[in-house]
C-alpha cells in the first residue's frame, strides 16, 4: 500500500475542467514528480491533496485511509505537509517563530495555560524551539534565526518553508516548485535534501519546473497536460515517451529533457 | 525585550508617575488610561496579534459597565462579583457571535463588529426602564476602599482607583505577553500572516480567532466595568461607536502589534484630549491631522516606529 | 393601506439617501479598494455649503452648484494627501485614516460655518402631495428622481464611455490596465470627485426634510456602507437596493414594529445576510489562489 493514493482527481473551475481524473501512488521513501506545462493543473492538484480545494471528482487516500476534501488542518495530523508555490510565509514573525509554528500540534496546550504563562508552556515551547532550530540548521538558516522572516531573500524563504513543513513531523511532503527562483548552488542544496528526505522514509510528492533536477533525483514521474494525465513512469522512460515530447514539450523540451545525456 | 524587563517598566511609571502629579485630578486621568489600556489590550490581541478587525468592542465595554450598574440593583449582586458576571457574559456572547461574524473577512468583518456593537449600544439606549435611556444610570460603591480604611489604610477616591486600575493594567499586560510568546498566540499570529499556511500546520484557524475574539472581549468588558465602578455612573455612550473606534485607534496608533505599543496609544489617546482642550474649537481638526499622518507616515504605530527608528540610528 | 404607503414613502426617500452614500462608497472602493468613512461628510458638506451660500444671498441652485463643486475639490483633496500616500495599507490603517478624515472635516465645518443646525426651502415648495390616501413631499420626490437620475448616469457612464471603462479597468487590475495606458493616478482623482458630488449631492437634495449640522455624517457613513455592504461591496446595483432596502426597512420598522429600534432592524438583517451570504447579496466569492 502506498502512503498517498490519488484516485480519478478531477475539478472544474466556471466549466473548465482545471484537473480531469488523475490518478497515481507515492509510496514512503520515494520522490513523485509531477511535471506539465504552465496551466496543466498541477499546483491545483496539490491544492485538492492537500485539502485547499474540494475536489469535485475522485478520492485521495492517506495511509489507507480516505481523506478527500478533509481540510488541511485535520490533513496536518495525519502526517501531510506542503511548501507553497508563490510563497505563505509569516513575514512579520522571526524566522525561528516560522518554524516553531510549524510544531503547533506538538506544542498546543490548554489557552489557560497559555494565558497564565505556566511551566507547562515553557517545557512545550522549549522542546518546540529546539526542533525548530535543529530544522533550520538543517536547511542553512540558524545563523538567521532571529532575523524578521520578511527580510529574507526569496531562495532563503523556500528553504523556510521546507524547514516550517518538515516541523508538522510529516509522512509526505508536497513540495511545489521548491527550486523556482534559487541559484545553482541553492537548487543543488535542495536536491541534496529532498534525497535525504526521502534517504529517511518520507514520500515526497514534487511539482518543479527545473527538469534537470526532475530527472535527477525522482523515482517515478507523472506527466499532466490540460489537467490530464498523459504519462508517467520512471524518469528516464517518460523522457523518452514520443507522446510527452510531442504533445507538450516540444523541442525545447526536447532538449530539457535530455540535458542530463 | 524580555515579558519581565517589560512589565518592570510599565509597573515603575505607574507607581513614579504620581510623584509628578500637581493634583489629585491627575490620578482619575491616570485611571481613566489604565482603563483604556485594559480595553487597547484585548484589541492588541484581537488585532495585533490574530489580524482580525472589530468596530464594536465597544459593545463588550457595554456589557461589562452595564453589568456593575444593573446586577447589584437588581439582584443584590456585589459590585466585583458583577464585574465577573460581566466578564462571563461578554465571553459567552463573543462566542456565541464569534463564530459566524468571523468568517467575515476585512470590510465585511469591520461591518458585521460594527453591527454588533451599535446593537449592544441602542439596546442601552432604548431600554429606558432598566438602564435610564441616554441619560445613564448610577453604580454602586465598590467598597473596597471601605474595607481599606477599615483596615487603616486610607486613600483618596482618586488614588484608589488609580492603584486598581494600575494593577488591573499589569495583570493584563502580563497576560497579553503571556500569549504573545505562547503556542496560541504564536498560532494567533501565524494566522494573521498567512491563513492557508497556518492550516497546513494543523492550525485550526476558526478556533484560534474565535479565542482571540473572546479574550478580546473579557478585556474590553474589564475595561467597561472599571470604568463604571470608577465613575459610579454610567452613560451609553461606553458602547458607543465612537468609543470602539477610539480604542481601535488607540491600539493601532500606539502600535497594535505590540502590548507596549497598545499601552502607548491608550496613553496618548487619553491625554491628547486633554491637551487639545487649551485648542477649544481646534480639537476635532488636530485630533483628525494626527490620525491620518501617524497612519501614513507610521503604518506599524507610534511606539514600533520610534523603536525602529531608535535601533537603525544606534546601529 | 394608505399608512403602509405612507411607511414605504418615507422609506424612499431615506433609502435613496443611503443609496447615494452607497453608491458613493462604492465608485471608490471600486477604484482602490478603500472603504471610505468619510463618505458622510460629503453629505454634510453638500447641505452645509448650500445652506451657507444661500444664507449669504446665492440662489438655490447657485448655492447648490457650488456646494458639489467645493465638495469634489474636498474628495480630490482627501485622496491626495491621505488615501494616495497609504497606498497599499491595511485595512484597519484605512478605516483609521478615513475615520481620521472624517473627524478632521467635521471639525473644520465646525470652524469654517458653525454648530447649529440649519435648513434651507425645499425646491418646490413644502405642499404635501397626496397619492392614494397617502402623502408625499415634494422635497421626497426631488430625492428619490436624484438618486434614481445618479444611478442611471452611473450606469451608462460606465458602460457607454471610455473614461467609464477606464475606471472599471483600474478597478479589476491596477496594474493591467497601467500597461495598456490607462492614467489610474487620474482615474483615482476621478473617482474621489464623482463620490464626494454625489455625496454633496444627496445633502443638497435631502437637507430641507432632514437638516443639516457639522456632524450629521458618520451616521449617514454607517448606513451607506451598510446599504453598500448589504448590496455586496463594489456592486452600483448592490448600493442602489441595498440603500433603498435599508430605508424602507428602516421605515417599516419604525411604523410597525418600534421607532426605538428602527436602527437596530437595519443591523440585525445586515448580520443575517452576512452570516448566510458573506459577500452580500449581489458580491461574488472569489477562489483564493496560493
Amino acid at each position: 500500500m502506498s502512503l498517498l493514493d490519488v484516485s480519478g482527481l478531477g475539478i472544474t473551475f466556471g466549466g473548465l475542467k482545471a484537473v480531469d481524473d488523475v490518478s497515481f501512488a507515492v509510496p514512503a521513501g520515494e520522490i513523485v514528480s509531477v511535471i506539465g506545462p504552465n496551466g496543466a493543473g498541477k499546483t491545483t492538484l496539490f491544492n485538492m491533496i492537500s485539502g485547499v480545494y474540494l475536489p469535485g471528482r475522485g478520492t485521495v487516500h492517506l495511509n489507507g485511509v480516505e481523506v478527500t476534501g478533509q481540510t488541511p488542518d485535520k490533513l496536518a495530523p495525519m502526517g501531510l505537509a506542503r511548501t507553497f508555490q508563490n510563497l505563505q510565509i509569516f513575514h512579520e514573525m522571526s524566522v525561528l517563530d516560522n518554524a516553531v509554528a510549524g510544531f503547533h500540534l506538538r506544542e498546543r496546550g490548554s489557552v489557560w495555560a497559555d494565558l497564565l504563562g505556566l511551566p507547562s508552556v515553557r517545557r512545550r515551547a522549549t522542546f518546540a524551539r529546539d526542533g525548530a532550530m535543529k530544522l533550520l540548521e538543517r536547511v542553512r538558516l540558524g545563523d538567521l534565526a532571529e532575523e524578521e522572516a520578511g527580510n529574507l531573500s526569496y531562495g532563503q524563504l523556500k528553504r523556510l518553508e521546507i524547514a516550517r513543513a518538515l516541523a508538522v513531523d510529516p509522512k509526505i511532503l508536497l513540495l511545489d516548485e521548491p527550486a523556482a527562483g534559487c541559484n545553482a548552488v541553492e537548487t543543488e542544496e535542495i536536491d541534496a535534501l529532498i534525497a535525504e528526505l526521502a534517504g529517511e522514509g518520507i514520500a515526497i510528492l514534487l511539482v518543479e519546473h527545473d527538469m534537470k533536477l526532475v530527472m535527477k533525483i525522482s523515482n517515478h514521474v507523472v506527466v499532466l497536460d490540460q489537467g490530464r494525465k498523459i504519462a508517467e513512469g520512471p524518469p528516464e522512460q517518460v523522457s523518452q515517451n514520443p507522446e510527452v515530447i510531442a504533445a507538450y514539450l516540444g523541442a525545447d523540451g526536447e532538449e530539457a529533457l535530455h540535458a542530463e545525456g | 525585550m524580555s515579558k519581565w524587563i517589560q512589565l518592570a517598566i510599565l509597573a515603575a511609571l505607574i507607581a513614579i508617575l504620581p510623584v509628578f502629579f500637581p493634583s489629585g485630578y491627575y490620578y482619575r486621568i491616570g485611571a481613566l488610561v489604565f482603563v483604556n489600556g485594559i480595553a487597547v489590550l484585548g484589541l492588541v490581541i484581537l488585532i495585533g496579534f490574530a489580524g482580525q478587525i472589530s468596530l464594536g468592542h465597544a459593545g463588550f465595554a457595554g456589557i461589562g459597565a452595564y453589568a456593575c450598574a444593573l446586577a447589584p440593583e437588581q439582584f443584590g449582586l456585589h459590585p466585583a462579583l458583577a464585574l465577573l458576571l460581566g466578564a462571563v457574559l461578554s465571553a459567552g456572547i463573543a462566542a456565541l457571535i464569534g463564530r459566524p461574524i468571523l468568517r467575515l473577512k476585512g470590510y465585511y468583518l469591520a461591518v458585521a463588529t460594527l453591527g454588533f456593537g451599535i446593537l449592544v449600544a441602542m439596546t442601552i439606549q432604548n431600554e429606558r426602564a432598566l438602564t435610564g435611556g441616554p441619560d445613564g444610570m448610577a453604580v454602586e460603591e465598590l467598597g473596597l476602599r471601605d474595607l481599606l480604611r477599615d483596615l487603616g489604610w486610607r486613600v483618596s477616591g482618586g488614588e484608589f482607583w488609580y492603584g486598581v486600575c494600575g494593577i488591573a493594567l499589569l495583570i493584563g499586560a502580563w497576560i497579553a505577553l503571556n500569549l504573545r510568546d505562547s503556542p496560541t498566540g504564536r498560532a494567533m499570529r501565524a494566522l494573521h500572516g498567512s491563513e492557508i499556511a497556518s492550516r497546513t500546520l494543523g492550525i485550526d484557524v476558526a478556533r484560534q480567532k474565535l479565542v482571540a475574539f473572546v479574550i478580546s472581549a473579557v478585556f474590553a468588558s474589564v475595561s467597561g466595568s472599571l470604568l463604571a465602578l470608577q465613575n459610579r455612573y454610567i452613560t451609553p455612550d461606553v458602547a458607543g461607536f465612537m468609543h470602539s473606534i477610539e480604542l481601535v485607534t488607540m491600539a493601532v496608533l500606539g502600535g497594535a502589534g505590540s502590548v507596549m505599543g497598545g499601552i502607548f496609544g491608550a496613553a496618548i489617546l487619553t491625554l491628547l484630549p486633554q491637551v487639545l482642550t487649551v485648542l477649544a474649537d481646534y480639537e476635532q481638526v488636530v485630533l483628525g491631522v494626527i490620525m491620518v499622518t501617524v497612519m501614513i507616515f507610521m503604518p506599524q504605530g507610534l511606539l514600533p516606529s520610534i523603536a525602529r527608528r531608535l535601533r537603525r540610528t544606534r546601529k | 393601506m394608505d399608512a403602509f404607503l405612507q411607511f414605504v414613502f418615507s422609506g424612499l426617500t431615506v433609502g435613496a439617501v443611503y443609496a447615494l452614500v452607497a453608491l458613493g462608497f462604492t465608485i471608490i472602493y471600486n477604484a482602490s479598494d478603500v472603504v471610505n468613512f468619510a463618505q458622510g461628510e460629503f453629505v454634510m458638506l453638500g447641505g452645509m455649503i448650500t445652506w451657507f451660500a444661500h444664507d449669504a444671498g446665492l440662489p438655490l441652485w447657485a448655492a447648490a452648484l457650488i456646494a458639489i463643486a467645493l465638495t469634489s475639490l474636498v474628495g480630490v483633496a482627501l485622496n491626495k494627501l491621505a488615501i494616495e500616500p497609504a497606498r497599499g495599507a491595511p485595512v484597519i490603517s484605512i478605516i483609521i485614516i478615513t475615520i481620521g478624515a472624517s473627524i478632521l472635516i467635521q471639525g473644520a465645518a465646525q470652524l469654517v460655518f458653525d454648530k447649529q443646525i440649519h435648513r434651507y426651502p425645499a425646491f418646490s415648495g413644502d405642499a404635501p402631495i397626496e397619492v392614494m390616501g397617502a402623502t408625499i413631499l415634494p422635497q421626497s420626490i426631488w430625492v428619490i428622481l436624484g438618486a434614481l437620475a445618479v444611478f442611471v448616469a452611473l450606469w451608462l457612464f460606465f458602460t457607454r464611455t471610455l473614461m467609464g471603462k477606464a475606471v472599471l479597468a483600474t478597478a479589476n487590475n491596477r496594474l493591467a490596465a497601467q500597461l495598456v495606458g490607462i492614467d489610474t493616478g487620474g482615474i483615482m482623482t476621478l473617482s474621489f470627485a464623482l463620490s464626494a458630488a454625489i455625496g454633496a449631492l444627496a445633502g443638497v437634495l435631502v437637507t430641507p426634510i432632514t437638516l443639516v449640522s457639522y456632524d450629521v455624517g458618520v451616521a449617514l457613513a454607517l448606513k451607506g456602507f451598510a446599504g453598500a455592504m448589504l448590496g455586496g461591496m463594489g456592486n452600483p446595483k448592490g448600493a442602489l437596493v441595498g440603500g433603498l432596502v435599508l430605508g424602507l426597512l428602516e421605515a417599516l420598522t419604525a411604523g410597525y414594529l418600534s421607532s426605538q429600534y428602527k436602527d437596530a432592524v437595519a443591523f440585525i438583517v445586515i448580520l443575517g445576510v452576512l452570516f448566510v451570504m458573506p459577500q452580500g447579496l449581489f458580491g461574488k466569492t472569489a477562489a483564493e489562489r496560493v
